[in-house]
């Protein structure tokens, strides 16, 4: 699937992928393995980044950016830690029946922000877990250490209770008011999350494919600028589950009902994009075939003083999608290129476009969260950037660079049984499964 | 009705109000002698009563009709007359404010007169009550009766000491808005649509308690009027039968317009402190308290069912979802029928009007018509409106019927862009494979109007493919309908097809 790319693609995917991948030795807390959220003063850390940087270490291992030895014991102190951290209902524990909560102090590791037990925060940093402990299979002491820790924390979380008496999956979870109020609806990154609570042998979701087809049931199959996809308005949606698992001619029910498979529908949402940035109905600078990228990200907000006076309807971090929006402007350079493996040639040359239109999005080559070109800068010049790095954003761009490049966490996954018996109980046959 | 007057609810008695007066419960009304046997009993004057009582008599039919209080119902004196009436003049407001936008420019002093705005639906009304009059009825040949109905036989219901015998009756009592229960709430006052529109002063805070087609329109219009507006709904999204995008949509309207979401959020206390209202908000864990001058209620509907003695009449009721009928609107009395917000789901005057029309033929001419065979669109008059019909995605989906949606977002629609209107979609959702319109949504200005097209088809049976044919004048919104048919036609040209078609043209 993935054609042979140039030098000096080779070269600037290289080039961005170990950038993005440095965020992780720079936000690292070497006391209890977390990762900050983001790269801003007083940041906690999100479960999520640590899932992805569980998953980027054998990337870093294999690319020779880090030594296996460093890899294993940064993962052994993130896995010791949430292995030992508080699981109990109080407010300030780090989790609760195997789940975390979504935000955690960088030193303590206990909940901040209120905020909630995170189902889908959650499941990306188990998927970082179950990523290790497909990498780490040596012999050795603390390889072995470091699987067995895998196990327990993969093995003791309790799914069918995440569902709190509904068919699907519930957002979230608080100490102060229980579950949130909405559940794990129409597609999005949740596929993965169904997957893995499908998976586990010991508490899976109540109700097995029932569960999976309550989920599949709230799709909406679109024709929308000439293309047949699965939609969801934000591209990371079309991303991150497929930074794990390689969804290349497996299907479900849904898929083969519509002759699609997930890959190909990504391919599809990205094309999408590229079609609203061409349409630009807003008329925001920069937009068109290759510039685009509207999805989850940071983003311009009247609160930042440069801005207060600004008279266009600003949306800060927010989920920004096509075609519906909320649409500022406002694009995540990474996302353009995290399409790479669906649609390498329309990424690459957006990658390459926004990159030299927008060299100030990349300092240092690695992507800040997003680019908003018809604000100017906080200079006076150049386009609207977002201050600092977010995680996620490195995450997904060191993952799908590598999947492009090697398909190394997918080969991986692959063979992950958990994965594996969660696609079987979603309904995936075919291809590779 | 218990009403909960607030806020200077009192509307001017006005020449207007006058003449609506006569026209809807004329003072001095005498009730006529009741005949010795009507052919049908109509109770409830509101959209469904009058349709079966002018159908009937038309026909030939003594009629009888009995109403509580005013001819027309909630549709005319307190929904969806008055509502679109203070909508409109709303939405100018708002494009008087975003002038700029349309290569206009905002007038030097935009100042809400409330009164006028009031005055204006006060006069829309009057003059559409007229078709609902009591002496229309009157002339048509209907014995229009005013006061409290009671049924004390299988075949008698009494109104004011007289007894009206019937061979068929037809149970059109409407609904009236719930209250919610939250403590404190009916000690503070509140508005709820049978009240709101006797408002002579712009509330300068307004609280608006649910995110369902009432309190989405009114909270939108009064926030345009001025009114700092709140809208706390308990879902996750506004109008929560409608589609994510569609409510997804609406929300982003609102925050445009300014007005505070709290969604996720319930109300769960009120009090009243010098002389304003204090509630208390819950989300999750999250505590809040706003302060406001008024609160509206938009929790949903209740039938008007509990004091008709249907007991007598061996009529089954339930207080919350209210007469018990079967598919041909025939109650557990094979001689009753009901109609409209009575007894039926989906509360609008086109269906209470189509559910009427549907007891008279089946009443009186033993008829078998169907009320679930009935297409009922609707339309929740936001800016941008948002209009369905048919089945959602989800329901086709739960039924297991395979369906694909063709999208037109109105920024690819020429007349949308020309109008600046290009906020929403236009979603035809068809059976996978085939052209066959399984529903659709549509969100835009004039949503309403263009979801007719899409009924139309359904009930007719004209696939999407066939709408493709059909000449749209250009340029319309509506043509985002023929955009999407266009857009289904395109999906037969498969590559086999369109290698045949190549090696014919390379001829």
């Amino acid at each position: 699937m993935v054609e042979a790319v140039t030098q000096s693609d080779e070269e600037l995917l290289d080039r961005i992928q170990c950038a993005a991948f440095g965020y992780f030795l720079e936000e690292f807390n070497a006391e209890n393995g977390l990762v900050a959220d983001t790269s801003r003063a007083g940041s906690p850390c999100s479960i999520a980044v640590v899932g992805f940087a569980l998953s980027t270490y054998p990337v870093a291992v294999e690319r020779g950016w880090m030594t296996r030895a460093d890899a294993v014991n940064r993962t052994l102190a993130t896995l010791r830690f949430f292995c030992a951290s508080e699981q109990s209902e109080s407010p300030e524990a780090t989790g609760f029946k195997g789940f975390y909560y979504h935000f955690l102090d960088m030193h303590s590791g206990a909940r901040v922000w209120h905020s909630e037990l995170s189902m889908i925060d959650s499941a990306l940093l188990v998927a970082g877990m179950l990523t290790a402990g497909r990498y780490f299979t040596a012999k050795t002491p603390e390889e072995t250490e470091l699987r067995a820790l895998v196990e327990t924390l993969y093995l003791r979380i309790d799914w069918r209770w995440s569902q709190g008496g509904s068919e699907m999956v519930r957002m979230g979870w608080k100490p102060e008011s229980g579950f949130l109020n909405y559940c794990w609806g129409g597609y999005s990154e949740a596929i993965l999350l169904y997957v893995l609570a499908l998976g586990s042998p010991t508490q899976p979701v109540g109700g097995g494919c029932a569960c999976y087809d309550a989920w599949t049931a709230t799709y909406q199959w679109e024709h929308l600028y000439g293309y047949d996809f699965l939609y969801a308005g934000p591209l990371f949606i079309h991303q991150f589950s497929h930074a794990w698992i390689d969804f290349r001619g497996i299907q479900d029910r849904f898929m083969r009902e519509k002759r699609c498979d997930y890959f190909e529908n990504s391919r599809r949402a990205t094309e999408v994009q590229r079609e609203y940035a061409r349409r630009n109905p807003h008329g925001f600078n920069g937009y068109d075939e290759n510039c685009w990228g509207l999805t989850a990200c940071d983003g311009p907000s009247h609160h930042l003083p440069e801005l207060a006076h600004e008279r266009r309807r600003l949306f800060g971090y927010a989920a920004r999608g096509v075609p519906y929006g909320p649409d500022d402007g406002t694009l995540g350079g990474w996302a353009a290129l995290a399409s790479l493996p669906f649609a390498p040639e329309i990424a690459l040359c957006a990658a390459r476009t926004m990159r030299q239109r927008y060299p100030e999005m990349l300092p240092a080559q690695r992507y800040t969260s997003s680019v908003n070109p018809t604000l100017a800068g906080s200079a006076g010049q150049g386009a609207w950037v977002s201050a600092g790095h977010f995680g996620l954003d490195q995450g997904i761009v060191v993952m799908m660079i590598e999947n492009h490049r090697s398909q190394l966490i997918w080969r991986m996954m692959r063979d992950c049984p958990y994965v594996v018996t969660g696609l079987r109980r979603a309904g995936f046959r075919g291809g590779w499964l | 009705m218990p009403q909960h007057h607030d806020f200077n609810a009192t509307a001017p008695q006005d020449a207007y109000e006058r003449e609506r007066r006569t026209n809807v419960h004329p003072d001095g009304w005498r009730n006529p002698p009741p005949a010795d046997r009507y052919a049908l009993v109509v109770v409830g004057g509101g959209t469904a009563g009058l349709v079966a009582a002018h159908a009937a008599a038309a026909l030939g039919a003594k009629v009888a009709l009995i109403e509580r209080a005013r001819l027309g119902g909630d549709c005319l004196n307190v929904g969806c007359v008055p509502s679109k009436a203070i909508i409109r003049t709303s939405r100018l407001y708002a494009e008087m404010r975003n002038a700029e936008h349309y290569g206009a420019q905002i007038p030097a002093d935009i100042r809400v007169d409330f009164a006028a705005v009031m005055e204006r639906m006060r006069g829309i009304r009057a003059r559409i009550s007229r078709a609902d009059s009591v002496q229309r009825l009157a002339a048509a040949g209907v014995d229009v009766f005013f006061g409290h109905a009671r049924f004390t036989a299988t075949d008698v219901v009494t109104v004011d000491g007289l007894r009206l015998r019937f061979r068929k009756a037809m149970i059109a009592t409407g609904s009236r808005p719930d209250t919610p229960s939250i403590p404190g709430l009916v000690e503070a006052g509140f508005l709820t649509n049978e009240n709101v529109f006797e408002l002579t002063e712009l509330p300068r805070r307004l609280l608006v308690i649910g995110g369902g087609p009432l309190g989405c329109e009114l909270a939108q219009a009064f926030c345009r009027f001025g009114a700092r507006t709140t809208i706390v709904q308990d879902w996750p999204l506004f109008l929560p039968k409608e589609e994510r995008d569609a409510a997804q949509i609406l929300s982003d309207a609102f925050a445009r317009d300014g007005i505070e979401v709290r969604l996720n959020t319930r109300a769960v206390n009120v009090r009243v402190e010098d002389g304003q209202k204090l509630v208390d908000l819950v989300s999750d864990d999250y505590k809040s308290t706003v302060t406001v001058d008024a609160i509206l209620t938009g929790t949903g509907r209740v039938p008007n069912v509990d004091d008709l003695n249907l007991e007598a009449a061996g009529v089954d009721y339930d207080t919350a979802t209210g007469i018990r009928v079967d598919d041909f609107l025939r109650t557990g009395n094979a001689r009753i029928y009901a109609a409209g917000d009575a007894c039926l789901e989906h509360k609008f005057t086109h269906t209470a009007d189509a559910s009427a029309r549907i007891v008279v033929r089946n009443a009186l001419f033993l008829g078998r018509q169907r009320v679930s065979a009935l297409t009922i669109p609707w339309c929740t008059y936001t800016d941008p409106a948002i209009a369905h019909v048919g089945l959602y995605v989800r329901q086709a989906r739960e039924r297991n019927i395979p369906v694909k949606t063709f999208t037109i977002p109105m920024h690819d629609v020429d007349r949308a862009i020309a109008d600046d209107e290009e906020t929403g979609f236009v979603k035809i959702h068809v059976r996978e494979r085939s052209d066959r319109i399984l529903g659709a949504t549509i969100v835009a200005r004039h949503a309403g109007d263009m979801i007719n097209e899409i009924t139309l088809a359904m009930v007719a049976g004209i696939g999407l493919r066939t709408l493709a044919r059909v000449i749209h004048a250009y340029p319309t919104q509506a043509d985002a309908i023929k955009q999407a048919a266009d857009a289904c036609n395109r999906t037969r040209l498969t590559p086999t097809i369109k290698a045949v078609a190549r090696r014919w043209l390379s001829w």
